[in-house]
């Protein structure tokens, strides 16, 4: 990339930091010393991608091995897309402003459906094909991994692998098959073969879909040897040490703070939850690892804040632990550390305590997602309104003056008293901080409408219709209101796309490629959201979007997913849909295992650990017979 | 009564803002030096109250787009260092752009450098063949004007103001066949500062590609 060129560009934009790199702990490795280089690429802004833990493991993990490089590469604003077509400047990458199209490897991080049309658009702003049918050995191979390509269908013509599951060794056996591919001089077939066969990497060329009449899927079939029936993710048994070198933007981004992760996967079983069903098994780090990563990170990155990254911190066994060691190392240093997930427990409120000892008191955030007992009960996230109450009661008695509070409607069997019931329970917390603050007490309610996620045991439910959630949203803005009350709700249209394209089949890459085309790209901004063009997409392809996110699919339909697998079985899932619908609880599944499959799925990797490394029970005779039986041997 | 949590030293330092880092903003800026401190592990003095703030101040913002060759800023410790330790502490691990070139301890009840500044001075490279003559006819007829009435933001509004006083000096000279190059120096002050961006746009080259370096800063202290 010409400098020059750029300097024309850069002062014309917003924010031009966004497109210069040279961030502390930024990597820029000998062009000419790597034989595999890889652009890491988010499709969404600088401030979004550089918050993205994923990316931030892999740049690591890659930069550390001999031979091989990993840039970054975001999606450009608007304005610099626009500067950058009309002065013809390609898609480059933040440390050697290389010409993405000059990498082996473009690696996409897709943590949520709307980025797809921006991972069109950095494809097409690199000067390459959307299509993957229309690139070959010239052009850097395209592979998207993250929480979204659990169904990657509706990108399986635009992808040529999807890597499924935990990235840090899968991407080392890529490179090693990029590798040996790039000195044989292997075409793009080639090439991909090589790629199917290592455990994790799905290659969907190499699979045919066949449809019955009703448009469900018929038949999934591999077409080639090494295309394995079903594909399963790639998991680390034991995660390796946290990264100790983070990259520290200039530009203040969405989560500007240092993070360790202390916990993957999580033992509560949420049914709603896609995060929860697929990151397991659970799996901590030891208290010490996540200690010296502090200091490490302290040392070696400056950040004033350092957030312990989990989906429940407060089932991270060794919690109070930690955070009593972290306030007595930093407590007087000016580092805020913060607990992003925190359960409606008191412990969480002592845990805040101690974390914000010094310093100003903010909000305190928790996530009931359902206002009754009994419909909290179908989503398995049991907690009875006096705990939260009283939990609310600590906080507003500590001091802090804000809770908020997440819900979600349109679950399973929800009727209106379950919407009436975020009003009163919402408005049962703002009086005990009434009782206890006066005026000063804050409660912030968001509600968002209930996506139907693959791999969950809710994936056979129908998105609730537009007309109920209007219906349900008024209400809310009706009843809600007042002060000290706060409500914030969801765009239906933006959830309809998100919906559709979560359950997706491959059908769906034509639209959205039209979608595309016809302007359609920022889908997760609502200011650049562009329903019209997602509208004229699907009526031009003649695809239905009600097909995709209005049926109740019956429990026998094949999925555009079901030949990838998470590790969770989808007997597990229907009795556990079924269970939902019941209103029947399966709390802690370290307290006791309801056979979801994983240990089956990881039985080669568990041997070789300790029995309680996953925090599963120890396995009766009876329940490993019981899951065997589960998966059908 | 003596205040045992007062900070202990101030001291002045001296930077240098190179191309990498020219488009960061000022308050982007700011951060990256809090970073930096902390990872020099100095012992840097904080605010009092409910959001304590680590004690620094720049001088002046740089402009985005605008490099910096002798910038400063003060930084107020809680235990004392000589500035030779601040210098061997703050250089590995600053960004590549930022460069640390000397360090004085000052008063610490001395009042703040913005209250002390006075003017800039800025190196504008200009890629233009235009003959010097011509520029330097408009450059007479700039210094010659009794006013310039020109238009700018302020906190949301635009205002007028008068350009002229803020424009203590400007040259030109040719780099070669393609560069011109004009030297200014301008008011910096608490009663207003001129901007370079505003002057070549006077002499009708804001649109021509041109990059612009501050080369000093003047304060009061300096006579």
């Amino acid at each position: 990339m010409r400098d020059e060129l750029l300097d024309r560009i850069l002062p014309t934009v917003s924010k031009p930091a966004r497109y210069t790199g040279g961030e502390w702990n930024s990597i820029t490795k000998d062009w000419d010393a790597c034989d595999v280089r890889w652009a890491l690429a988010f499709p969404d802004t600088y401030e979004i991608g550089m918050s993205n833990l994923g990316v931030a493991i892999l740049y690591d993990q890659l930069n550390g091995q001999e031979g091989i490089l990993a840039e970054r590469v975001y999606a450009p604003w608007i304005d610099m897309e626009d500067a950058m077509r009309a002065a013809g400047v390609p898609l480059f990458t933040l440390e050697s402003r290389q010409a993405v199209a000059k990498f082996d490897i473009i690696g996409f991080s897709l943590p949520y459906e709307q980025l797809y049309t921006n991972l069109l658009n950095m494809l097409d702003l690199a000067g390459l094909p959307v299509l993957a049918a229309e690139r070959d050995e010239r052009h850097p191979l395209v592979i998207a991994g993250g929480g979204a390509v659990f169904n990657p269908e509706p990108l399986a013509d635009f992808v040529d692998a999807f890597a499924l599951g935990d990235g840090e060794e899968m991407v080392l056996d890529i490179s090693h098959a990029i590798r040996q591919a790039k000195q044989q001089r292997d075409r793009r077939e080639a090439v991909l073969r090589r790629l199917a066969a290592i455990d994790g990497v799905y290659v969907p060329r190499f699979y045919q879909v066949t449809y019955g009449q009703d448009g469900t899927i018929a038949s999934v079939q591999p077409t080639v040897d090494e295309a394995r029936m079903p594909v399963r993710k790639r998991l680390v048994p034991t995660l390796p040490p946290p990264i100790s070198r983070p990259l520290v933007p200039f530009l203040d981004t969405v989560h500007n703070r240092a993070v360790v992760e202390i916990q993957r996967g999580c033992t509560r079983g949420c049914r709603f939850c896609h995060a929860g069903m697929v990151y397991r098994p659970m799996r901590e780090r030891p208290v010490d690892q996540v200690l010296e990563a502090v200091d490490a990170i302290v040392a070696n990155a400056g950040f004033e804040e350092i957030a312990l990254l989990s989906l429940s911190a407060s089932d991270y066994s060794q919690i109070e632990t930690l955070v009593g060691e972290l306030v007595s190392r930093y407590g007087d240093r000016h580092l805020s550390i913060s607990l992003p997930s925190l359960r409606i427990e008191s412990v969480s409120v002592d845990l805040m305590e101690q974390l914000q000892s010094t310093g100003r008191r903010t909000s305190f955030t928790f996530a009931p997602e359902a206002a009754t007992e009994r419909l909290r009960a179908v989503i398995n996230k049991p907690i009875a309104d006096q705990d939260l109450l009283d939990v609310a009661e600590e906080i507003y008695g500590r001091g802090w003056k804000t809770i908020k509070l997440y819900f979600m409607i349109g679950h399973p069997t929800q009727g209106l008293e379950d919407v009436a019931a975020i009003v009163e329970l919402s408005k049962q917390v703002r009086a005990v901080g009434r009782r206890l603050l006066g005026r000063k007490a804050q409660v912030n309610v968001g509600v968002s409408t209930l996506v139907p996620k693959p791999h969950t045991p809710f994936q056979w439910l129908p998105l609730a219709t537009e007309d109920e959630v209007k219906e349900q949203q008024d209400y809310l803005k009706e009843h809600l209101r007042g002060p000290g009350l706060k409500l914030n709700w969801n765009n239906y249209q933006e959830t309809l796309l998100e919906a559709a394209l979560s359950r997706g089949d491959r059908r769906l890459g034509a639209v959205i490629q039209r979608a595309w085309q016809l302007g359609a790209r920022f889908d997760g901004w609502s200011d650049q959201f562009k329903v019209e063009a997602w509208r004229q997409a699907f009526r031009e392809t003649g695809l239905e979007l009600g097909f995709y996110v209005r049926r109740l699919r019956p429990v026998e339909e094949v999925f555009p997913w079901d030949h990838l697998d998470a590790g969770v079985s989808k007997r597990f899932l229907i009795r556990d849909y079924e269970a939902a619908l019941q209103g029947e609880t399966r709390p802690d599944c370290r307290e006791q295992c309801y056979a979801c499959g994983i240990l089956t799925a990881f039985r080669t990797e568990r041997a070789d650990l300790e029995e309680d490394a996953w925090g599963c029970p120890p396995l009766r005779a009876g329940s490993r017979s019981k899951e065997t039986v589960a998966h059908g041997g | 009564m003596v205040d045992d949590q007062s900070p202990k030293q101030r001291l002045r330092l001296w930077f240098a803002r190179g191309r990498e880092l020219r488009y960061v903003s000022h308050l982007d800026m700011a951060r990256a030096w809090e970073r930096s401190f902390r990872r020099a592990g100095l012992p840097v003095a904080y605010s009092r109250g409910f959001n304590p703030r680590p004690r620094f101040q720049i001088a002046a913002a740089l402009p985005v787009g605008v490099t910096g060759r002798r910038e400063l800023i003060d930084v107020w410790l809680d235990s004392p260092l000589t500035p030779q330790d601040l210098l061997d502490r703050l250089r590995p691990v600053l960004p590549r752009g930022l460069d640390a070139l000397d360090v004085q301890q000052v008063d610490l009840r001395a009042p703040s450098l913005q209250s002390q500044m006075r003017a800039a001075s800025y190196l504008v490279a200009v890629n233009s063949r235009e003959p010097v003559a011509a520029i330097q006819t408009r450059i007479e007829s700039l210094l010659d004007a009794p006013v310039i009435m020109r238009q700018r933001h302020h906190k949301g509004k635009m205002q007028s103001y008068d350009l002229r006083p803020l424009v203590q000096s400007v040259e030109v000279k040719p780099r070669g066949d393609e560069e011109r190059v004009l030297s200014m120096r301008l008011q910096a002050s608490p009663q207003g500062a001129g901007r370079p961006d505003e002057v070549l746009d006077v002499l009708g080259l804001s649109t021509v590609p041109h990059s612009i370096e501050r080369t000093n800063l003047y304060f009061e202290f300096d006579k």
